[in-house]
């Protein structure tokens, strides 16, 4: 595709604008920032992958990946403000699911070793890691506040902090994985997943895109209860003091 | 007066704040042991904040607290908090039926509670024993309390910190729970403190009696302090003119 060809796309950008005007929806600024930041954001990684996939060199695809997990990090860190050095336990997950991922995927040889393969996998799974942590961060701190007088109940009748907090930890992790569980349920049937069109529009053979999209899949179950788990246990902890008793959340 | 011997709780120099504001002010007294104590004053006078400290949920900031003549921080909390039993007016209810609630405690131990004890315990609060297998949505504020009240007896506490109980119970109810915890009081020498707004019951039912007004520990002694208080404070409370 030429820049010409793809500059006639931005027609597909007109149209929202133009309605959200006529029928003002108050979204055009919107749409122009995330129509200008899409494009610089991807032309930037389009020349960075060209670059790291020509240099060859394990550096680059360790940075891009920390690159990532930092920018993951970031977002996700505002919806656990209220959890206590959330940042060390973001970053901590990021971290495990990715190696874990990579661990699998290397170690059986399902797929090959080079930056084509690892990155574009890597976003997809820090990608998903940080969405999920998002969707248990939001629950969770929700369910600590609404469930606090329970909370406190199982620890005056003498159960643990752990105890105490298994509802509101049990229904988060729950809440945050079902969105990926249904999602996977009906794919295919109406939408095409992004990734296997993406590929059957650069010519590959459908058969070989679905395998690759179904890899991807399962990855990302892995991903979203690894994600959640491990979020929820090492947050659950900062809720509470050495005394068993319940901290107020940040705000 | 009393010696550590006969002493449930005692407070020495206690104070409590949440953030700026100061809810405890340095309450210095004690509960005697195996007897009914009530502690009344008026809403917002730190009665359930003093209950709060007793079962450890909240620290104070200075001064210590004594159960049993043991510092409070020398029990491990869950232990201490099975021993001082509490049971708020709030009378949270975990969701489900009556008997998940009643099981409970003893849930968190990885214990069980048999059916037959449970029957016995709603017969002891009044309530019939088929109320449990109902749900808890479906009670009424009354019953709740009841429900809450047997719940914290399943930890058979030797401390019974009950905080307006019978504030919700029309006047049979009320008189169910009171010999009910007479009767606790009597049968197994459980120690019962109890807040209550209503001086009546003070005055019939508890042997002595704290007066707190304002985070401050005003009076305390013999329920029949009531009938003739040394402070001007205390006086306007009695007579209803402090709410
Ligand atoms: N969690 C809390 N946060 C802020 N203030 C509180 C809290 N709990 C109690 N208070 C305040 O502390 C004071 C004493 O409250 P409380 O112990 O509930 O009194 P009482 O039970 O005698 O009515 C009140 O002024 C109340 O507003
Ligand atoms: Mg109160």
């Amino acid at each position: 595709m030429s820049y010409l060809t793809l500059s006639l796309a931005l027609i597909f950008v007109l149209i929202p604008i133009f309605l959200s005007k006529t029928l003002k929806l108050g979204l055009e600024k919107d749409t122009i920032i995330a129509t200008v930041r899409s494009i610089i954001q991807l032309l930037v990684v389009g020349y960075v992958l060209t670059f790291v996939f020509d240099a060859g060199n394990y550096i680059y695809i360790i940075l891009m990946i920390i690159l990532m997990i930092a920018a993951a990090t970031h977002n996700a860190q505002k919806k656990g403000a209220a959890i206590k050095g959330i940042i060390w336990k973001l970053v901590g997950t990021f971290i495990f699911v990715e190696v874990l991922t990579q661990g699998i995927l290397l170690g059986f040889q399902i797929t090959p070793p080079t930056a084509q393969f690892i990155i574009p996998i890597s976003g997809m799974v820090v990608g998903n890691s940080m969405v999920l942590s998002i969707l248990f961060l939001n629950r969770f701190t929700s369910e600590v506040e609404t469930r606090q007088d329970e909370t406190e109940l199982i620890l005056s009748l003498g159960g643990t902090p752990k105890q105490a907090i298994h509802m509101s930890l049990i229904t988060s992790i729950r809440a945050s994985m079902i969105p990926t569980i249904e999602s996977q349920k009906t794919i295919g049937l109406v939408q095409l997943p992004g990734m296997m069109s993406g590929q059957i529009i650069a010519g590959a053979d459908p058969v070989q895109a679905v395998q690759f999209q179904l890899l991807i899949l399962f990855l990302l179950l892995t991903t979203a209860s690894v994600t959640s788990i491990m979020l929820g246990f090492l947050s659950y902890p900062t809720l509470f003091n050495k005394q068993m008793q319940m901290l107020k959340l940040r705000t | 007066m009393n010696t550590p011997n006969d002493t449930a709780i005692e407070f020495k120099n206690v104070s409590y704040s949440d953030g700026e504001l100061q809810i405890i002010k340095d309450v210095t007294g004690t509960f005697p042991k195996g007897k009914i104590t009530t502690l009344v004053g008026p809403s917002g006078a730190g009665k359930t904040t003093l209950f709060r400290l007793c079962n450890r949920l909240i620290s104070p900031e200075a001064g210590e607290i004594l159960v049993n003549g043991e510092n409070i921080v020398s029990y491990e909390p869950t232990e201490l908090r099975r021993m001082a039993g509490l049971a708020l007016q709030s009378a949270t209810m975990l969701s489900g039926s009556v008997y998940k609630n009643l099981s409970m405690p003893l849930t968190l131990q990885s214990g069980d509670l048999p059916e037959a004890n449970a029957k016995d315990l709603l017969k002891d609060v009044g309530l019939e024993a088929d109320y449990l297998h109902r749900n808890v949505k479906d009670l009424s504020g009354g019953q709740r309390q009841k429900v809450s009240i047997a719940r914290t007896l399943v930890n058979k506490p030797n401390i019974l910190l009950l905080d307006e109980i019978t504030s919700s119970l029309d006047r049979v109810s009320q008189e169910e729970i009171e010999t009910l915890i007479k009767k606790i009081n009597d049968n197994y020498q459980v120690t019962i403190i109890w807040i209550t707004h209503n001086l009546q019951q003070a005055l019939s039912i508890g042997d002595y009696i704290w007066v707190m007004m304002d985070g401050k520990l005003m009076e305390s002694g013999e329920s029949s302090l009531l009938n003739n208080p040394q402070n001007n404070h205390v006086k306007l409370f009695v007579k209803g003119e402090i709410e």
